[in-house]
């Protein structure tokens, strides 16, 4: 399989317009254990991003035209997380024109380490690792198996889910929800849900033909 | 000037009403920058705006100290400072301190001539600083 900067360009297209379709729930989300921005934020952040995205024609740089504008652009904590992690993922594939199997493992790995170097949030915390981490495990562990990118990117798609389903039982140990304590409890993690629609816009898009 | 002190709050009107109390503390060798807000004016960080203010109070001191209120506030200032031109990012402090009593101690230290590292512990010493004698809420 081998994706390029279209399919690319694809995926973060998707992923905005599933940031649409989910930004009122991302918000209630939030307004249960945090401050009712996650869904404002994530829709204004990748309008931005999607006005900006025709001008990049490699997967790098539009992975990079995604982290600068979310830096920008999302007032909450989600801009430098999310930012971060985009940035990231730019820098794992640079200069490449097409990606296989390797080098979406390696760009979704990438993107993990960023986001736990900047938010320093371990499992458990109650925050968007608890779906990227298994994400990106399983993504891992598929293509190692000899999966193609389909099938290995709908298995990183379940584990995101099964990972943001969890955090609905924790108490948060990371962000604002942490304030709350055990009233955390009960309520799913708004992070760790546009963490599972982001690996949905990539299920949907980064599998390379369809065999 | 030694050490100009930058308030970062989630919100604007917070962020200038610290700079307020904390000003009253100043000498003519003080310089405060407050911000908060987002770009659109919600409640949030901009960490291009946090840049803008550390670019401004680098312009006219040496060092800077950075008070801030909540988690992103601490994420966005950690992405400005990474924004900055290489030469000018060991010149910027974050103080790990409560933003109101640590802007006031940073602002005390800083009016004094201070490096920022002594600002930066000046302002930290708020974590330890009690506003009841008994530390009883009844007392």
């Amino acid at each position: 399989m081998l994706v390029g900067a279209a399919d690319v360009r694809r995926f973060i297209e998707r992923y905005a317009d599933l940031i649409d379709e989910h930004a009122d729930e991302l918000t209630e989300l939030d307004a249960a254990i945090g401050d009712a921005d996650h869904g404002i934020n994530m829709r204004r952040g990748m309008h931005a991003v999607r006005e900006r995205l025709p001008g990049a024609e490699t997967p790098e740089a539009v992975l990079k035209s995604v982290a600068t504008t979310l830096i920008s652009k999302v007032g909450g904590a989600a801009g430098p997380l999310y930012g971060t992690a985009f940035l990231r993922a730019s820098a794992a594939v640079a200069g490449k024109e097409t990606l296989n199997e390797a080098d979406l493992v390696a760009l979704f790995a990438a993107a993990l380490a960023g986001l736990r170097q900047r938010g320093g949030a371990q499992a458990q915390d109650k925050t968007m690792i608890d779906a990227f981490a298994p994400a990106v495990d399983a993504l891992a562990a598929a293509v190692a198996q000899g999966v193609d990118g389909h099938g290995a990117l709908e298995a990183a798609r379940n584990a995101a889910h099964a990972g943001s389903d969890a955090t609905i039982d924790l108490v948060a140990r990371k962000g604002r929800a942490s304030y709350l304590g055990e009233r955390a409890r009960g309520h799913r993690d708004p992070g760790s849900w546009s963490t599972a629609l982001l690996f949905d816009a990539a299920a949907a898009t980064l599998g390379g033909p369809v065999q | 000037m030694n050490t100009a002190v930058v308030v970062v709050s989630h919100s604007k009107a917070l962020a200038e009403g610290v700079r307020e109390l904390a000003m009253q503390m100043a000498r003519a060798n003080t310089a405060v920058w407050a911000v908060g807000g987002t770009d659109d004016g919600r409640i949030g960080t901009s960490a291009d705006a946090i840049r803008d203010a550390l670019e401004q109070a680098l312009h006219v001191a040496n060092e800077v100290v950075v008070l801030m209120d909540l988690g992103s506030a601490h994420l966005n200032t950690v992405m400005a400072i990474e924004m900055l031109p290489e030469g000018l990012r060991p010149r910027v402090f974050m103080a790990d301190a409560p933003l109101v009593e640590g802007a006031v101690l940073a602002v005390v230290a800083a009016a004094s001539d201070d490096r920022a590292d002594d600002v930066r512990l000046a302002a930290e010493e708020a974590r330890e600083m009690h506003k009841l004698m008994s530390g009883g809420a009844n007392a």
